[in-house]
């Protein structure tokens, strides 16, 4: 309940500023930082078990085939997600990574 | 909700006993959990399943420090308690002693990644609100260290209100604790659960306190294994990646042919010559008939596959453990989207090459209900090993060997390689169908973690083996050797004047003579068609039965039994056999696990009829086509 709304709140509140963009939307050796899952309750739950917590960095690994399913590397996990779901994780990249 | 649960411990355990009786380990996927639990039981484990649910548990014994025996409870792989998947429900009512047939634990053994512990803390902080006397053992200490991480398990324990170890399951360290643990008389409640209670309910806050635990426990996080980073570059490489794929597929199938039949042809001899010693022995007569012809002959017709099944459990044993088969379900996911299923569909699929009982168990990791029920249909497709001897039998009779390319690969692997290519097909269309029709739904999400590269340890690899050597054993000496006495017994009667009937006026001729009529148009005869009633049982079935059908019968007695199937198929016949065998659904046990696994008799009914009027449809073209163009 306490999640829905948060992510309720996320969506409505915040809405894409210019620097937001997807996690799915990054090149491999790229570092974000996570803003938002806007996923069904329990995908985004089983997600943030697995360490996608708001404000957590991801750093952007490599892919199968075709650039997908792609490994993301969170607080020490690998997690592979197919491009579906990293189309809904909003991200801020970390600009001195993604400038260079 | 823990309070209540007390009191039913208290009344509910065996008449005053100090210590615990019973201790479930609980953990996260990839945490060692199996490791550790296999550490401690040892050979002293059995599988067991929860009543009504699918979910398969190892129950093991280990005795305290008063020598009283302790039941060690393996729960299955779990992320949260927040029951979504069926592996947390499961979990989630036997700590809360909710589980028909399992008495609620006494106590939890937590095993948890030291190298990754903030997301494991938020695990910690929902097993320990549970309430039960809990032991938290941080494993893979000797990875944290040799990474440079560091931890306070003093602190820790402070934090968390139960007892902390620091271990390493796979090396054995440090695991007296968990003797010390099972032998105490419990331990007080910790006054830590009402504040770990209110943070439970949401992971954001959940974490928050994760953090600050972990850094009152000076928890100093290890740099990454480079190993793993070097590893996975190569492996999920745009260009290597799908090579090394390729590679590691073909390497599996090859290690079983070129590995696993000399090691079955010893076998064989080693077997063969144990029962003419014994033949020898015997007084000529029934019961030397019965020995040898029906129970020798059947039993080892098909242990001699053996060696070649433990190979396939082995190799595919060893690249899960190595934390390969991940990494292939990453890279076989792209395909596996194509025919409407997701690269976690790949697991169970590859497995399904040894046993498409394990197979099926292992799809529970997929979460979409009709994903799971689209994989387990078309898994028993997958050339199994059952399959291995029917085939390897029927080629090595029918197809001479002829050099194609090079000394490896010559015209009999051709023809077991398009057999396994065509089961493959048969399953790849069949999902594709399947997705499109009665199973169709959105594409689930697919979120897999990857562990970190290990080495396989001989101790996991060997207990693994020695569960299918045991599982395959019993059936040898239950199933098979049943089918081969009740076999034998159809053979010689009814009896006439006290004396065995020839083959020809047997019951099990009259029995095959019955069904001729159908598998005629197939190209084959009676004998066959009583090795397809008997192969329901099993697969490999009918090998010991065509051995003990031409054992007895005088005019193939002489010969091997390729030779006898020569002189009773025609080309055309062989190659229906085995397209029969390919898409049949003959494996009771199979069906039993489907039953089992999706809950129903529709899905197991649906399977069985569909492979067998495809195997049927197909087998009989085959002859027609074979017979019109090769005959």
């Amino acid at each position: 309940m306490i999640l829905k709304m948060i992510f309720n709140f996320a969506v409505r509140e915040t809405p894409m500023s210019e620097q937001e963009v997807r996690l799915a939307d990054l090149r491999e050796g790229e570092h974000a930082i996570l803003t938002e899952l806007d996923l069904p309750h329990h995908t985004a739950e089983h997600l943030m078990c697995l360490g996608f917590i708001p404000g957590v960095e991801i750093t952007v690994g490599k892919s199968g085939p075709g650039g997908d399913p792609r490994v993301y590397n969170v607080d020490g996990s690998n997690v592979a997600l197919r491009r579906d779901v990293s189309l809904n994780l909003g991200v801020k990249p970390r600009l001195w990574r993604t400038q260079g | 909700m823990s309070a209540c649960c007390d009191t039913s411990v208290a009344t509910s355990s065996q008449p005053a006993t100090s210590g615990f009786r019973s201790v479930a380990i609980v953990g996260p996927p990839n945490s060692g959990k199996s490791t550790l639990f296999n550490r401690l039981t040892g050979l002293r484990q059995k599988v067991a399943n929860f009543p009504g649910v699918t979910v398969e548990h190892h129950v093991g014994y280990i005795r305290n420090q008063r020598d009283e025996e302790v039941a060690l409870i393996d729960l299955p792989g779990i992320y949260s308690l927040t029951p979504k998947s069926e592996d947390e429900r499961v979990t989630v009512d036997v700590l809360n002693g909710h589980m028909d047939g399992t008495p609620k634990p006494d106590a939890i053994v937590l095993i948890l990644d030291a190298t990754n512990l903030n997301r494991h803390l938020v695990l910690a902080a929902r097993v320990i609100a549970v309430g039960l006397p809990t032991l938290v053992l941080l494993n893979m200490a000797d990875s944290l260290k040799a990474q440079g991480g560091s931890l306070d398990p003093l602190a820790l324990a402070r934090e968390l209100g139960t007892p902390v170890a620091l271990v390493s399951a796979s090396k054995g360290e440090g695991l007296e604790i968990v003797q010390r643990f099972i032998s105490t008389d419990g331990q007080p409640t910790p006054t830590i659960i009402p504040v770990i209670k209110t943070v439970t309910s949401d992971v954001v806050r959940c974490r928050e306190w994760a953090c600050t635990v972990a850094q009152n426990s000076s928890y100093q996080k290890p740099i990454p294994s480079a190993w793993t980073k070097r590893l996975d570059g190569l492996i999920l490489d745009k260009r290597w990646g799908p090579i090394i794929f390729a590679v590691v597929v073909v390497a599996v199938f090859q290690c079983i042919f070129s590995l696993g039949q000399p090691l079955s042809n010893i076998f064989q001899a080693l077997l063969d010559g144990i029962g003419a010693r014994i033949g020898a022995l015997l007084p000529a007569g029934l019961f030397q008939s019965l020995l040898i012809d029906g129970a020798w002959r059947g039993v080892t017709s098909v242990l001699v596959f053996l060696p070649q099944i433990m190979l396939l459990f082995l190799v595919i044993g060893a690249l899960e453990d190595s934390g390969y088969l991940a990494r292939a379900a990453v890279i076989a996911d792209r395909t596996m989207k194509q025919v409407g299923l997701n690269g976690k569909s790949f697991i169970p699929l590859l497995s399904a090459y040894a046993c498409a009982v394990p197979a099926i168990m292992a799809t529970r990791t997929i979460e979409d209900k009709r994903d799971r029920v689209a994989t387990i249909l078309i898994a028993p497709f997958m050339t199994c090993s059952a399959r291995l001897p029917v085939y390897t039998m029927i080629i090595a009779a029918f197809i001479p060997e002829h050099r194609i390319l090079g000394p490896i690969f010559g015209s009999r692997a051709a023809a077991m390689l398009g057999l396994y290519v065509i089961g493959f097909l048969a399953a790849v269309v069949t999902a594709r169908i399947l997705k499109s029709s009665i199973l169709k739904s959105k594409d689930s999400p697919f979120i897999l973690e990857l562990p970190p590269y290990r080495w396989p340890t001989f101790r996991s690899l060997g207990l693994r083996l020695y569960d299918r050597c045991k599982a395959f054993l019993y059936r040898a000496g239950t199933v098979i050797l049943f089918v081969s006495l009740a076999l034998w017994a159809f053979t010689h009667l009814p009896l006439r004047h006290g004396q065995p009937p020839d083959i020809q006026d047997s019951l099990v001729a009259s029995v095959g003579h019955t069904i001729e009529p159908v598998i005629r148009p197939l190209g084959f005869d009676w004998k066959i068609g009583v090795g397809l009633v008997t192969s329901v049982a099993a697969r490999e079935v009918i090998i010991s039965t065509l051995g003990t059908l031409n054992g007895i019968d005088p005019e193939s007695h002489a010969l091997s039994l390729q030779q006898a199937l020569h002189s009773q198929l025609t080309l055309g016949g062989a190659a229906a056999l085995l397209i029969f065998f390919a898409f049949a659904m003959q494996c009771t046990s199979t069906l039993a696990v489907v039953r089992r696994e999706t809950n129903s008799w529709k899905w197991p009914a649906i399977q069985f009829t569909y492979m067998t009027a495809l195997a049927y449809v197909s087998a009989l073209l085959t002859n027609i086509l074979v017979t019109r163009f090769f005959g």
